[in-house]
């Protein structure tokens, strides 16, 4: 065996050296009493991460195969590490009054460290490993606060599910070793034939993997998982986890399941259309702000399976990586405002409580405004381009006179049709902040650096990467 | 030798009661007790396959021996979680921890 494989994974290695980096810190100081410059080590140790993912190392196969790695995954890499800089950088004013922040930061690089395992499998042994480093310690995050009842309610729903659905996605897998003999993806790949075996081991392996993503027949676990979860926790699951596992499904769907695309793209379309349109509905009667974004995080699941639908493997991985990158700057920004508005409100998130929030709190109101038109998908925020994007791909090489192609015309269609929908409940938030009248709104607070530091880059993302074309050209070059 | 479809009867049942026992079971441990037999359904199924079908090689024993070590992982802090629930609520019935609803 070659050991100099291990350094040719490089972003794997980056991270397995913040591990060992941000373990160290937190042994050696244990004892001094406040540690300011935690939050900052590991912020910067990411960002760090983020620029050698950007490192382009080209197409690699290493392990007899077990690990691939190509620029597509590369890209996808470094957004995720991007997302997650956010998340952290976000999360300061809260990990540091829970007391563990050395230990949440480690937890949030080590479910990284998984999705980027799972993202450059080879192999669906590999595959399963990442997915369960990035489950398990998710796991814990989402328990984080120990001594709120939501929290472990969430997190019992959560690892239950997560377990219940690795059990069915392995039954799939079990069933394809059955057929084939082998577990190595390019393997599966060349001797692929659509026999009943096969056609059940992918039902089963898309359902698995749908409840990672919670698609919607397996969603039954978003909303009181994303509501019980800490604030910082839940945006971090509505888009890193979310994109990783996406990814990974789309680049599986392809390149194993290849040349089964019929079936899949039946599959696929029905399950898009059920997201997108039942979540909308359900997400217009919420009145609790993190189960509210439970429910646009699955339509939006949706939206990102949606580029699956398309049949060019170029556009579609770089549409959803566009997506994924526009998504998570969105979603983060919300995520960044519930959560200092959560620590001024004493822990509530009602969208009533946002009632005359533009009075008080003009700025952060008119961000999280601008948020919700680039989820909404409203024109001059990146928002509308992504969605315009994947739209595009969802169409690629659909012929309109063909069965599948006037289906996959007609699922686009819905999905045009829902973004509407999804208009209406976004911005009631927007009204409930700028049209609602209240006697007594949220008393005027002054957010901390980091936060501000958090919404400046999530903005800056907002107004430019979809303005600045050179954002989409350098993920569509790179794939 | 045994076929190896009965094998795949066995764990065809194995991998029903589970879901079954994981739909229907209101308590939280029994519910992971459940996931776990479907965890081991499936890894009958690769020992089988690997044993009768493609005795050249060990990837399907290796795939098991992974499985349950996982699994172990997840059962543990699965139960961690349970016992911090039941310290909130005092009861691991899937009916009492409904503290959100829609």
């Amino acid at each position: 065996m070659n050991y100099s494989d291990f350094f040719k994974m490089i972003p794997e290695a980056s991270l397995i050296a913040i591990l060992i980096v941000l373990f160290v810190a937190d042994f050696a100081t244990a004892k001094t009493e406040e540690r300011k410059w935690f939050n900052p080590l590991a912020s910067v140790l990411l960002l760090l991460n983020t620029f050698v993912c950007l490192y382009p190392m080209g197409t690699q196969n290493l392990f007899g195969g077990m690990y691939e790695t190509t620029p597509a995954v590369d890209v996808m890499k470094a957004i995720l590490s991007m997302g997650t800089f956010i998340v952290v950088v976000q999360s300061r004013v809260w990990a540091a009054k829970s007391g563990k922040e050395a230990e949440f930061y480690m937890l949030i690089v080590s479910t990284l460290l998984g999705m980027f395992t799972m993202m450059s499998a080879g192999n669906f042994l590999m595959f399963f490993l990442g997915l369960e480093m990035a489950s398990v310690p998710l796991a814990c995050t989402v328990a984080f606060d120990m001594y709120r009842k939501n929290s472990a309610e969430g997190a019992a729903k959560f690892i239950l599910t997560a377990t219940f659905s690795s059990g069915v996605m392995l039954y799939g897998i079990s069933f394809l070793y059955g057929q084939f003999g082998t577990l190595y993806f390019a393997d599966i790949a060349t001797k692929m034939q659509a026999t009943p075996l096969v056609i059940m081991g992918l039902v089963f392996f898309f359902s698995g993997l749908g409840f990672k993503i919670s698609l919607v027949p397996f969603h039954f676990w978003t909303a009181d998982t994303y509501q019980g979860a800490p604030t910082t926790v839940t945006g971090y699951l509505s888009v890193i986890s979310k994109g990783a596992a996406a990814f990974t499904l789309l680049s599986i769907l392809f390149h194993v399941f290849g040349d089964m695309m019929e079936y899949w793209h039946v599959l696929l379309m029905i399950v898009v259309v059920l997201s997108i349109t039942i979540a909308n509905l359900f997400a217009v009667r919420q009145n609790e702000l993190k189960r509210f974004m439970a429910f646009s995080s699955i339509s939006q699941a949706g939206y990102i399976m949606l580029a699956a639908i398309g049949n060019n493997w170029a556009n579609s991985v770089a549409a959803l990586s566009y997506y994924v990158l526009i998504y998570v700057v969105a979603n983060m920004a919300v995520f960044t405002i519930i959560s200092v508005v959560e620590q001024n409100n004493g822990g509530k998130t009602n969208i009533d409580d946002y009632n005359g929030f533009y009075q008080t709190n003009p700025r952060l109101s008119f961000l999280m405004t601008l948020a919700m038109f680039s989820l909404g998908g409203i024109p001059p925020f990146a928002g509308m381009f992504s969605k315009f994007f994947i739209f595009m791909s969802g169409v690629n090489g659909a012929d309109i006179n063909t069965t599948m192609g006037a289906w996959a015309y007609g699922v686009v269609f819905i999905a045009l049709l829902n973004t509407v929908i999804s208009l209406y409940y976004y911005l009631k938030i927007v009204k409930a902040m700028y049209i609602v009248r209240t006697d007594n709104p949220l008393p005027t607070f002054k957010s901390d650096c980091n936060t501000k530091f958090a919404l400046a880059i999530c903005m800056a993302g907002i107004l430019l990467f979809g303005v600045c074309s050179f954002v989409y050209e350098w993920i569509a070059a790179a794939v | 030798m045994i076929p190896v479809g009965y094998f795949f009867v066995l764990s065809g049942l194995l991998f029903f009661i589970g879901v079954f026992g994981f739909v229907t079971r209101r308590n939280l441990v029994a519910m992971l007790i459940s996931v776990e037999l479907v965890l081991n359904s499936v890894d009958i199924n690769f020992a089988a396959f690997n044993r009768l079908l493609f005795p050249d090689g060990y990837e399907g024993m290796f795939f098991t021996l992974f499985s349950i070590g996982v699994s172990a992982a997840e059962s543990a802090v699965a139960l961690a979680i349970i016992i911090n629930v039941y310290r909130h609520f005092h009861s691991d019935q899937v009916n009492s921890i409904e503290n959100m609803k829609l």
